[in-house]
């Protein structure tokens, strides 16, 4: 039986059409996996089912739940069944939940609003369910409030405001989005196990079609507003019918790099000794000891020119610190970075501005990482001024060819950067960073912020470059799959600490330590899924 | 134990400020022009009585032993000798706070009055004709200058309908009620411009919170539009509010100077007045310590109180 049957829904907001045509069922207990890029409205739909959209909206079709219309229903009877019959998790933990109030309230707030029931009776309610999330009411007391737990324990929070009242529908957008691989895969057990236990239907939201494989019973995907093919999971995988599925699947499944192992100059272009980056914490109280952290503790590794090395670890484990001690924005508190055999903390100012040329970084974000008020041109070639005086003829050239390099042309020089879309802007962060003709770049994070299509086609262009230009990349990434598709060699990190290096292949087929093993074990790795449930059927 | 820290460093940052403002002022004090031994006995005084004057008031003094005799009669309560009053500056400013206080406090409760719910209203309204009217009304509050305004409405409330007295201060021995008719009109020509200002902050600060992804937490709960307003949009929009409200503080303090002219009230802002016009160096430095002392004083109050909206302002010292 249909729990929400979605039929011919179309919303547009101030004019623009958002979702055309929408068919969309969940039954009384399937979990339903709706896929899909950014801006394809998947997440809109979602909204639409909890009525929550904005207000300049305008909605036209059928929603029914549990037999009824919700189109037509007055927001006061709205409220009744939001949180109540149907509930939502959502993409972002860290913001989430209100920073001013206590977790314990925020989770007790819809009991007191649904059931009437008085503060002191809801008090025994939150312990449990604060149990059934898996956060030990003895050591996550319901007084905390949210900036005092980490982003998967916010998300366990907001799964317990989510399922309070046991709702006949519990609607997940993205929720493992923003959390590390092995807490993604503690929040989807919960997820799937609090769903069978309650007998309530599930609608995930995702991007990643492993997720999708491992949790829903059924798929629907969505493109540009609409959803192009909707199928059981097994059928789906095994006999996709819509080219837009099949690209999908494609750019999901990323090619291993050919590994480099043998380099023919026998000098390392870096080489990091024992580094160490300690910070000092506030004082726990007036008089105690002062307290410190090693966010890098004790790191060495090489890169070979011409080599990419990845790093991988989980968010907190000191890879961005790393990094930016090796850009020598950050001194170190012990050990030596020696650069193309420069000690890199031992250059005077001038002796470090010329080496910087051969070191440069691209970053996560594509939005942030741009002065909306400059052109292209001016944008990519700031790294210049590292260079000695060269003519605007000069400055013309390598705009040109760094441009060319990604695939964009000089006409893109002109154009300011919100003409651009987000793998088009991660090109251009490409081109800033090869301008100089560098010797090594270091990548933070490139491509999390990216639909896994543009992914795939800026990782080619990562890996071309490579060859065309002999350039070594420290690669930091927390997904292993595009690590093992851009990298020769790995460093695992945690806690400050490089746990395990060698060869990619071999650290992922045969890791060594065990918070690798976690690692790789916690990663949704689609072709293994797909076999598991070839095996079931 | 992080609490205490927390009010041990902030209260130990506003005492140093207070230091390091007590020498400015005695700074500036030193080098305007104008003798005092001169002001006291007019510019018909003969030399020698000058001198004498001089060494007795300690004049002659190096600088900083001046300053130290200063700042040390000020901890003991000691605020000096007013030069055109002969009485201890201590006695005009005490007799005057109680004026001044009342009045920066009344502005201060009504602007936050008025402020607080216009803001929350425009902002549940956003873009419609109330949100509309109310930016209009407050574009006009900040523009109307607070003297005009005052005599706007000395001429209604105090001369056509003769509810209150035009100006004057009836003295709080003639029962509270009196002392307050006499401060209302003044307190609320202050408020005007400072209530509009905050209910603008009030507005865009709740319009930020309101797209924020809590507020969607919270409608997914099944709570009604105007609970969430309230329960989870107005104190997170409070914070910024706060910061305006202690700066606000400083500018009333300006404010009453003129008002206080207006309406013949002998309050502190009139002293400060008359001590420039009549160069009573030793009046000014002394009042001028103690806004100075009365704004870091409500600056700590701010910080306090972001501590206890913020639950975030402790954790920093810990994260």
């Amino acid at each position: 039986m249909a729990l929400l049957e979605i039929e011919k829904l179309n919303l547009s907001i101030g004019g623009t059409p958002i979702l055309r045509d929408i068919d969309l069922q969940v039954d009384a207990g399937e979990s339903v996996g709706l896929v899909g890029e950014s801006g394809s409205g998947k997440s809109i739909t979602s909204l639409s089912a909890m009525r929550l959209l904005p207000q300049s909206a305008k909605l036209a079709g059928s929603i029914r739940f549990n037999g009824c219309e919700l189109t037509q229903l007055s927001e006061q009877r709205m409220c009744h069944l939001r949180g109540r019959d149907m509930a939502m998790v959502f993409q972002e933990p860290m913001t989430a939940l209100n920073p001013v109030k206590t977790i314990g309230s925020q989770i007790a707030e819809s009991l007191q609003f649904h059931l009437k029931m008085s503060r002191a009776n809801t008090e025994t309610r939150v312990l449990k369910l604060l149990d059934r999330v898996g956060l030990d009411p003895a050591k996550f007391s319901p007084d905390r409030y949210p900036h005092e737990l980490s982003g998967g324990q916010r998300q366990r929070v907001v799964i317990a405001i989510a399922i309070a009242l046991d709702p006949k529908l519990l609607i997940a957008d993205e929720p493992t989005t923003a959390l590390d691989v092995t807490t993604q895969e503690k929040i989807l057990d919960l997820l799937k196990e609090l769903a069978g236990e309650n007998k309530s239907s599930l609608l995930l939201i995702t991007h990643d079609l492993a997720v999708v494989a491992q949790m829903a019973e059924r798929v629907a995907v969505m493109k540009d507003g609409e959803i192009v093919e909707t199928a059981s999971t097994l059928d789906f995988f095994r006999n996709m019918q819509h080219p837009y599925s099949k690209k999908l699947l494609a750019a999901s499944m990323l090619k291993p790099k050919a590994e480099k192992t043998h380099f023919e100059d026998s000098k390392p272009l870096m080489r990091v000794d024992h580094l160490v980056r300690r910070y000092r914490l506030p004082r726990k109280s007036l008089f105690g000891p002062a307290q410190f952290l090693d966010a890098v503790n004790n790191v060495s590794f090489e890169i070979e020119q011409g080599e990419s090395i990845g790093l991988v670890g989980e968010s907190g484990c000191g890879k961005s610190t790393l990094a930016r001690t090796l850009l020598a924005l950050n001194k170190p508190s012990d050990g030596r970075v020696e650069f193309l055999e420069h000690d890199l903390f031992g250059l005077s100012k001038s002796e470090l501005r010329s080496i910087r040329r051969n070191m440069q970084v691209v970053f996560q974000d594509p939005y942030g990482s741009f002065n909306p008020r400059h052109k292209i041109g001016r944008l990519i070639s700031e790294p210049l001024q590292l260079l000695e005086h060269i003519s605007s003829s000069q400055r013309h050239r390598l705009i040109a060819a760094a441009l060319e390099d990604v695939g964009l042309t000089i006409d893109d020089a002109d154009r300011y950067p919100h003409e651009f879309s987000g793998g088009q802007r991660q090109r251009i962060a490409i081109a800033r960073a090869i301008i100089t003709e560098p010797k090594l770049i270091i990548a933070d994070e490139p491509v999390s912020a990216l639909d896994v299509s543009i992914r795939e086609q800026v990782l080619d262009l990562l890996n071309a470059l490579a060859e065309r230009h002999g350039l070594s990349y420290l690669f930091i990434s927390h997904d292993l799959h595009v690590v093992r598709a851009v990298t020769d060699r790995v460093l695992v990190m945690y806690r400050g600490k490089i746990v395990e290096q060698g060869v990619t292949s071999q650290v992922f087929d045969n890791p060594q330590h065990e918070y690798t093993k976690q690692l790789l074990a916690a990663t949704p790795d689609l072709a293994k899924t797909l076999e598991q449930l070839e095996a079931e059927a | 134990m992080l609490t205490t820290l927390f009010f041990l460093r902030r209260t130990g940052f506003a005492a140093i400020t207070l230091l390091i403002a007590s020498v400015v002022i005695f700074g500036i004090t030193q080098v305007l022009p104008g003798d005092p031994a001169e002001l006291i006995l007019g510019i018909n005084a003969q030399e020698d009585t000058l001198a004498a004057l001089r060494e007795q008031m300690g004049l002659n003094a190096p600088v900083w032993q001046q300053y130290m005799h200063w700042i040390g009669g000020i901890i003991t309560g000691d605020f000096g000798k007013s030069y055109t009053y002969s009485v201890p500056v201590s006695e005009l400013i005490g007799a005057r706070l109680w004026i001044s206080l009342p009045l920066a406090i009344m502005s201060l409760l009504l602007s936050t009055a008025i402020a607080i719910p216009v803001g929350v209203l425009a902002a549940s309204r956003h873009n419609k004709a109330t949100d509309v009217s109310i930016m209009g009304a407050t574009q006009l509050g900040i523009a109307i200058p607070n003297f005009w305004f005052a005599m706007l409405l000395v001429m209604i409330f105090a001369i056509k309908l003769r509810w209150v007295p035009a100006g004057g201060f009836a003295g709080w021995e003639n029962g509270i009620f009196n002392g307050f008719k006499s401060l209302l009109l003044p307190a609320i020509a202050l408020a005007l411009p400072q209530a509009s200002i905050l209910a603008r902050i009030m507005r865009s600060a709740l319009l930020d919170v309101l797209a924020e992804d809590y507020m969607r937490t919270a409608r997914a709960k099944g709570l009604p539009r105007s609970m969430v307003l309230w329960r989870h949009g107005v104190r997170n929009a409070f914070i910024p509010v706060l910061t305006i409200m202690g700066l606000q503080f400083s500018f009333l303090i300006a404010g009453t100077i003129i008002i206080e002219n207006i309406f013949y009230l002998p309050g502190l802002g009139r002293l400060i007045f008359q001590a420039i016009t009549q160069r009573d160096l030793i009046v000014l430095q002394g009042l001028v310590l103690l806004l100075v002392g009365l704004v870091i004083f409500i600056n700590l109050l701010v910080d306090i109180a972001y501590s206890i909206v913020d639950p975030r302002i402790k954790g920093a010292f810990h994260e």
